[in-house]
Formats: C-alpha cells, sequence, structure tokens
C-alpha cells in the first residue's frame, strides 16, 4: 500500500505538470501573459521592435564591399546538422519478463529536425508490440517543437495501424518534459497520447525521474483490444545513476491501469485491468 | 569553416584526480622538441613557449600528440609547442610573418586585438580564404601599436586544440614601466574530447557538464534554514523560467584540464625572481570556453595594462577575466613562494603556477569558491531593486539585495512593466547637459523582433548599466568569509586609460544598439537572436565615431571581441573610460562602447568564448 500512496503522489504530481501545458499553450499563439515572468519570455514583438537588420545597408555576408568572393565560406554551427540517439527506457519488467524499449532519435538543425520515437516490447523473443513514429520537427517557440508525421503501430497478436501525427513536444516551466500528439488513422479512428517526465536531481547523479502517459482512443478497436475514452494511464518512478551523463543505469517500478472498454476487453480476455511491475534498465545517449 | 580537426576518440574514464590535476610531466613527449621535429613527427613541448623576435617569423602549424591527462591526444600546434612561440616584436616594425599549414586541413592565425588590414585579420571567410592544406601564407603588416596581445587560429575549433600564442610589442619609448622579470601568464583549457563531439553534446544536453546543480537535498537543507516558503521562492522563479542558477560556464573540469603556460596544475609552471624583484605578469585568457578569477594570495597585484594599453595604475587582490582578454600587472614579491592561483568562474578546478625565488618551491594552493547561485540581479538587471541604473551601484549590492528572497514580487506583477518601467528609466538617459542627443548612451530598451522567436529565451527589460560589478562569485567575498577584510577585486569601472590612448574625442555620431541573446537548452547564441547563417553585415562609415551599445539579454558573461578597430568602454553617463579589444558583458548588463574605423573592409566579431561564437553570436561588421 506504501506502494500505491507513491503512485498517487506520482500522479498528482503530473497533473500539476500537465497544468503547465497551458503555458505552452499560450506561448504558442502568443496570447496575453500569465506568468510573472512572460515578459522575460515567448510573447509576440511589439510593432516599433527594433529592426534587426537595420544597421547593414542592404549588405548581406555574401554581398556589398569587402565581401569575399564566391559562395559563402564561412559557416558556424548554426548552419551545421546535429544528431542525437536517446535510450530513455531500455528495461526488462520483472512481473511480465519482458522487455521495453523507448528510444528517440533525430538528425537536424537547432530548429528543424528528423525524428524517429520508437517504443515496443519484446517477449519471449517476439516483438509483441510496437508504435514506431516519423516526424519533421519544427521548433514553435524557445522550449517548445511542433511534430507532423505517421506513426506505425504492430501487434504480434492484432492489427497493424498507421496514424497521422501530430504533436507537440518540449520543456514546459518547472522543468517537465512534456509529449503530446494527437493521431488520426483509417476508418476515422483518433487517438491522443500524452507523456511527462521530470528529473529530480537527489544528487549530481543520482536521478529520481517520474514519468507518465496516458492514451485515450476516439473509438473502439477491438482487435488491438482498445476502448474508446481514456484507455490506459501508466505512471513510472526510476531511479537512475548517472556514471556518466550519458549512460545511466536505474532501477524503479510501474504501475500501469486500463479503463472503461479496454478494461472491458482485458476482463473479457482474462487479463488484470491493472499491473505494478518492478523494472530495470538503461538510460543512455549519444 | 570546417569543424575541428579529425582526433582520436574520447579517453575512457579517467580518475577525478587526474583530470582535474593534470599530469605532472605535463605531457612531454620528446625530450627536445623543436618545430622542425615537430613538424616532421615529433611531440609536442609544452610549457616553455619559446621566444621568437624580429621582422621575419616563419610559424609551422602541425598536428602533434600531447598528453595532459594521461591519454596521448592529437593537437593542432604551432612550432610544435603549447602555447605557441612568444613574439616578440616592435612597435613600428614592418612583420613578415610566413605561416605553412601542414595540417590536412585549412587553418589560420588571427592576430588579436592588432590593428591591421582585414587581409591580413586572419578569419577565414571574412579576411581572406583561410590557409589551404600545404600552403605557406605571408602575413606583412605594420606594427602601429604596443602591448601584450596575442594570436591564434581562426578556423573550427583549432584553438581550442592548442593553436594560442602570446604577442608582445615593445614600445618604440621604451616600457613605460620598469620590470626586473617580464614573464607571460597565458591561460588556457584543454579536452581530451573532440571538441565537435563536446559542442554536440551541448546540443544534446546543454548542462552536460554542469556538476553542479541546484539537487534536492541543496533544497530541503534550504528549507531547514530558511523554512519552507523561503526556499521555494528562491527556486521559483528559475523553475518556472527553466533556468538554471548555477549556469555558469557550459564547460567545466568534466572535460578540461585547465592550463597554465601549457602546464597542468600538477605541472605547476613556475616563474623564477630574486628577492626585490618588481616583477610583470603578462596575463592572457587564451582559453577557448572558461574565465578566470586571478589572485596570487599575499600579494597586491597593479593592474597596468588592460587588452594591451596602458591603464592608470590600480591595484587589486583579484581580478576576473575572459577568453580573448589580457591583464598586465606588476607585482613586488617578498617571500620565497607564491600561488598564481586561477580558478574557473564556475568553480570546478583551478590552473596554477608558483612565482619562487627556486625551482621547486610551492606555496599553499586554496580550495576553489563554493558556487554562488546566480541572483535576480544577473537574470533581470536593475528591475531586482525597483529603482533606475544610478541606483545599482555597488554597494548596494553588498547588501544582499541580490537574493532572491529580497525581490519584490509586486514588482514584477505588473503588467506594464515593459513598457512604463522602460520609459520611468530613460528619464534618466534623459540629457540635462548636453545638447547633444548622443553625448550620452541611451537607455531605451529597443529589443529587436527577432527576439521574440524560438533563438531567445530571455529578454532583459531593465538592464543594470553599472560598471562596477566584479560578477557572479565575486562579490562581497569579505563579507562571505571567502577572503580577507578589504579584499579588492578589479571591476571594469576601475580601468581608466592614461592621458593620451585615447584620441579621439569626437562625440558619436550615431548609436547602434545590439542585444546579445541565447537559448540555453537549444544552446543557441546570437546576436539580436539571429545566429551567423541568419545576419547581416554591421555597416559602419570609415573614420565615423560610433557608439555601440552592447546589451545582454542572457545569463553568461559573454567577452566581446570586435576586430580591426577599438572598443573605447563609456559609463552610462558617456563618460569615456579605457580601450578594449574586448569587452566581457555580464548577464542583464547594458553596456556601450565608442571606436572609430580607421581601416576598410569587413571584420569580425563575436563573443570569444569558442562555443557561443561557433553556435551563432557572431557578425560581420563592413567599415567602407
Amino acid at each position: 500500500m506504501r506502494l500505491n500512496t507513491v503512485k498517487y503522489l506520482t500522479t498528482l504530481v503530473f497533473i500539476v505538470g500537465a497544468l503547465q501545458v497551458n503555458t505552452a499553450l499560450a506561448q504558442m499563439d502568443h496570447g496575453p501573459e500569465h506568468q510573472d515572468m512572460g515578459q522575460m519570455q515567448g510573447g509576440s514583438a511589439p510593432a516599433d521592435a527594433r529592426d534587426p537588420h537595420a544597421y547593414s545597408d542592404g549588405y548581406t555576408l555574401t554581398e556589398g564591399p569587402y565581401a569575399q568572393p564566391g559562395p559563402r565560406q564561412l559557416k558556424l554551427a548554426d548552419e551545421h546538422a546535429f544528431w542525437s540517439v536517446l535510450g530513455d527506457r531500455l528495461e526488462y519488467h520483472e512481473d511480465s519478463e519482458s522487455t521495453v524499449y523507448d528510444i528517440q532519435a533525430w538528425y537536424g538543425t537547432t530548429y528543424n529536425r528528423f525524428v524517429i520515437k520508437a517504443e515496443g516490447d519484446i517477449a519471449d523473443g517476439t516483438l509483441e508490440e510496437s508504435s514506431t513514429e516519423l516526424l519533421w520537427d519544427h521548433a514553435l517557440n524557445a522550449y517548445f517543437d511542433t511534430q507532423l508525421g505517421v506513426r506505425l503501430d504492430q501487434y504480434d497478436e492484432g492489427k497493424g495501424r498507421q496514424w497521422l501525427a501530430f504533436g507537440v513536444q518540449g520543456l514546459a516551466p518547472y522543468w517537465f518534459e512534456l509529449d503530446v500528439t494527437a493521431y488520426v488513422g483509417d476508418d476515422g479512428r483518433t487517438a491522443l497520447s500524452a507523456e511527462a517526465e521530470y528529473e529530480l536531481l537527489l544528487t549530481q547523479r543520482l536521478i529520481l525521474q517520474p514519468r507518465a502517459e496516458l492514451n485515450l482512443y476516439g473509438k473502439d478497436d477491438a482487435e488491438n483490444g482498445l476502448g474508446s475514452g481514456l484507455s490506459d494511464l501508466a505512471v513510472g518512478l526510476r531511479l537512475r545513476y548517472e556514471f556518466s551523463r550519458q549512460f545511466a543505469p536505474y532501477i524503479g517500478v510501474e504501475w500501469t491501469d486500463t479503463y472503461g472498454d479496454t478494461a472491458d476487453y482485458r476482463r473479457a480476455a482474462g487479463e488484470d485491468t491493472s499491473d505494478t511491475q518492478f523494472v530495470a534498465g538503461l538510460r543512455f545517449w549519444f | 569553416m570546417t569543424h575541428g580537426f579529425p582526433r582520436p576518440k574520447q579517453p575512457w574514464q579517467l580518475s577525478r584526480r587526474r583530470f582535474v590535476q593534470g599530469l605532472a610531466a605535463g605531457g612531454v613527449l620528446a625530450a627536445t622538441p623543436s618545430w622542425l621535429q615537430a613538424a616532421a613527427k615529433g611531440a609536442t613541448a609544452l610549457g616553455s613557449a619559446p621566444v621568437l623576435s624580429g621582422r621575419e617569423i616563419d610559424l609551422v602549424i602541425a598536428a602533434t600528440p600531447v598528453n595532459f591527462t594521461g591519454v596521448t591526444r592529437m593537437a593542432t600546434t604551432i612550432n610544435g609547442s603549447i602555447p605557441a612561440p612568444t613574439l616578440r616584436l616592435r612597435e613600428g616594425d614592418d612583420v613578415t610573418i610566413r605561416v605553412t599549414n601542414r595540417l590536412p586541413v585549412s587553418t589560420s592565425i588571427h592576430w588579436h586585438g592588432i590593428l591591421l588590414p582585414y587581409q591580413m585579420d586572419g578569419v577565414p571567410g571574412i579576411s581572406y580564404p583561410g590557409i589551404a592544406p600545404g600552403e605557406t601564407f605571408v602575413y606583412r603588416f605594420t606594427l602601429r601599436q604596443s602591448g601584450t596581445y596575442w594570436y591564434h587560429s581562426h578556423s573550427g575549433f583549432q584553438e581550442m586544440t592548442g593553436m594560442y600564442g602570446a604577442l608582445i610589442i615593445e614600445p618604440r619609448a621604451g616600457e613605460r614601466h620598469r620590470a626586473d622579470q617580464d614573464y607571460v601568464v597565458q591561460l588556457s583549457d584543454w579536452t581530451d574530447e573532440d571538441p565537435m563531439h563536446t559542442f554536440s553534446k551541448l546540443k544534446v544536453q546543454s548542462d552536460v557538464y554542469n556538476f553542479n546543480q541546484p539537487t534536492f537535498f541543496d533544497f530541503t537543507a534550504d528549507v531547514s534554514k530558511m523554512g519552507l516558503q523561503a526556499a521555494l521562492e528562491k527556486r521559483q522563479m528559475w523553475n518556472q523560467m527553466r533556468m538554471n542558477p548555477t549556469d555558469l560556464a557550459d564547460l567545466s573540469a568534466a572535460t578540461l584540464t585547465f592550463l597554465m603556460n601549457g602546464t597542468t596544475p600538477a605541472g605547476n609552471w613556475s616563474g623564477l625572481f630574486q628577492r626585490g624583484d618588481r616583477v610583470r605578469l603578462r596575463f592572457i585568457n587564451a582559453a577557448s570556453n572558461s574565465f578566470y578569477d586571478i589572485r596570487i594570495p599575499g600579494l597586491k597585484l597593479t593592474v597596468i595594462q588592460a587588452d594591451g594599453q596602458d591603464v592608470e595604475p590600480v591595484t587589486v587582490d583579484e581580478f576576473r577575466f575572459g577568453p580573448g582578454e589580457t591583464y598586465d600587472v606588476m607585482v613586488e614579491p617578498r617571500d620565497d613562494a607564491y600561488t598564481i592561483f586561477a580558478q574557473s568562474m564556475e568553480r570546478s578546478g583551478y590552473a596554477r603556477g608558483t612565482l619562487t625565488v627556486r625551482q621547486g618551491l610551492t606555496a599553499p594552493v586554496p580550495d576553489p569558491d563554493p558556487v554562488e547561485w546566480l541572483t535576480m540581479a544577473d537574470m533581470m538587471g536593475a528591475m531586482s531593486h525597483g529603482t533606475g541604473h544610478e541606483g545599482m551601484n555597488h554597494s548596494g549590492m553588498d547588501q544582499g539585495s541580490m537574493s532572491m528572497g529580497a525581490m519584490d514580487h509586486s514588482t514584477m506583477d505588473h503588467s506594464q512593466m515593459h513598457g512604463g518601467m522602460a520609459m520611468d528609466h530613460s528619464m534618466h538617459g534623459v540629457q540635462r547637459a548636453s545638447d547633444n542627443p548622443l553625448a550620452k548612451p541611451s537607455s531605451t530598451i529597443r529589443h529587436a523582433r527577432t527576439e521574440y522567436g524560438t533563438s531567445v529565451d530571455m529578454r532583459v527589460d531593465m538592464p543594470r548599466t553599472n560598471l562596477d560589478d566584479p560578477g557572479i562569485g565575486l562579490r562581497n567575498l569579505s563579507q562571505r568569509g571567502l577572503r580577507p577584510q578589504g579584499h579588492r577585486v578589479l571591476t571594469l569601472a576601475d580601468l581608466k586609460s592614461i592621458d593620451g590612448v585615447l584620441d579621439d574625442r569626437r562625440p558619436p555620431a550615431r548609436e547602434l544598439e545590439l542585444h546579445l541573446t541565447g537559448n540555453m537548452e537549444r544552446y543557441s547564441w546570437s546576436f539580436d537572436g539571429l545566429e551567423f547563417g541568419k545576419s547581416t553585415p554591421v555597416s559602419l562609415r570609415h573614420n565615423e565615431r560610433v557608439r555601440i551599445i552592447l546589451q545582454n539579454d542572457t545569463m553568461m558573461t559573454h567577452p566581446m571581441h570586435l576586430h580591426g578597430m577599438w572598443s573605447e568602454l563609456e559609463t552610462d553617463q558617456g563618460e569615456l573610460r579605457a580601450r578594449r579589444h574586448t569587452i566581457p558583458v555580464q548577464p542583464a548588463q547594458r553596456i556601450s562602447y565608442l571606436t572609430t574605423p580607421h581601416d576598410l573592409g569587413r571584420w569580425a566579431w563575436h563573443c570569444h568564448l569558442l562555443f557561443h561564437m561557433d553556435a551563432g553570436m557572431f557578425r560581420e561588421v563592413v567599415v567602407s
């Protein structure tokens, strides 16, 4: 029952976090600021804002007096593409004896990136289910990106689904990492998934990471055992030790609850509607 | 620009001590290094930069192995040494410097702070195409100034991998200050990683090298010390704004080894003197990414030169300088040994050397100071005081009014803050005494429209304009028990060029305002929210007197270096103070300087933190 207390506390933290989406949205539409610091961040330029090219006399980096001939030679990192792979969760679930991966990779510049998000569940050597997103990522404001692309769901026992995805990912005030994506599939299917993470530094290297993820569906998907409305909520708590910032083993616990028709499908299949897993895994990036 | 030089993979885990202290042996990999050997295939000489003088100099750039931490890495070196040879030249001379590139990639050398024709300035893509592999470029220019300067590569991250050296120009009329010993003390920083890899890690996680972050247990300690409410308030603004109060530097000892004259702390560079000597120390910050706080416990430092230009001597106990800046100080040692202590601004480590009467003697080495959180003044400027810039004096800061707890929240809730308060503020700047509207720098804050986008994570509406702030980590040192009573730290307000240095007394004919901007989370740096690739040049007219206002809309200090012309610092009252080539601008600070571009051409203007420059805090200046 102590675990339940932790679970509810974690959930509570995330409700607070979720409210931060408001701020992100406020920044998105450049609407009136609600925050004390609103004037220092975000917002839209006043009509009399300074023209950043006002001092150029019409010259450019390649045109005008004394410019080097030919195409521009000096290109700095702002015109350079970078890439990264983050294995946020690569973990073993004790109870279900399965391996879960949650990996995100990107390639691109500061403001435009190609993003791959891959999540899946491997048990008994087979990929039981997976969800892979291929997204075009474009900066929305200082802290958030919009993402547009496709999501491909695969089920070992079920029917694969394809979705168009549109989402927002970024860092909300109070350091909540948010990822909210809406999906439109075939046959008028719709879905929404939301994910939030927080990192609590106990020390410089020992980090507690609460994490929550929920999924909603527009209509029932009997083949895959997913009901309309709020389908499932997963809340996790992971404690990692960063041997380096890029290499951190962890242990943790994850609670999953299913709701509504999804829970009914589960009951009908003789499965539990909720689940507690102890996990051990590795977080890494390069 | 090519990015760095191909180098081996990063080291495996080294012990912390070895990383921070470095190898005592200093990594000398051959007994008799010379540039000929080095250029052929030999090793890198460290800590003993040879001196080259005369009117004709030959420099050879090559890759040579180096070992600072226990692992061998390839460095890019000039004549096979780190630092590069000290060039001792003479004011008025026409010099010819032949630079041969034996790297497999393009290279360059920039003469930092030197007035010369733009084709000789050494910035690839702006001055010239750079020096291709196998090619020799001949620099020819006349030395129109004297003092302590330095030179370094302006290509990729070659400066960070070893290409920096001292450049001393002896005055025709003889030195103003007699010295019995004259040492270059060149600070730098070294990483075993490929700098491009280091940079790309910051692009993924910008606090990756910060191991002084606020923790949960810091919070509980604060709760028991100041109560829950105050502990929460102390953090609220930072957390709400997604800003880190210990974001004092992008890199730290987690990847850097701090060097003094190319020597690790364990290697202990030593400068010898005889009792009674007057010793001149030419401090050069040739680091890529580290501000240093310099002190010599037991000795007063009399600053006689800043950026190669004589200043009225001012005696202090400590000074901070950023990459690109130089300070010449005189000391009169009486004891046998003194530690030259250079702790990095983010307090993760230090470079260190010894002034001694005998090789082998040492003096106690202090510990780095505890990390101090950035304050509201660093985030919001003068706003945290509720008064205009005049109220933001040094004594005001000493009273603890900079703590977050003392912040007046109601002031910040003021929805008209942007308009109303900025207008109030400009009232202070109204020209009473002079008819010239440009007699004083404008205090009306004008953000660029491109500061309201993805590239900028904060803007300051009430910047501080005082020059007498030593900066974060150096305030109230005596009160905090970190230094003896009366300990004095140099500030920009202490610098005053000696008579005759500031020779253009015309008031400015126009005024340019640019803001220093960034987005720490995305690790992007810029002027006015525009990284270099999106920017257009700043156009100046030949020989015009022009004022440049720089406002720092970030929480980091940026050493701003303008090539090809002087930056003549003034107060917020328009009083001309000191001639510099690199001016550090503190967080939420608004400063101004005048310049007269005497040399036609295109020039670089950038933050001298190498990674900030490369991230885009870089502009071109056209003088026509």
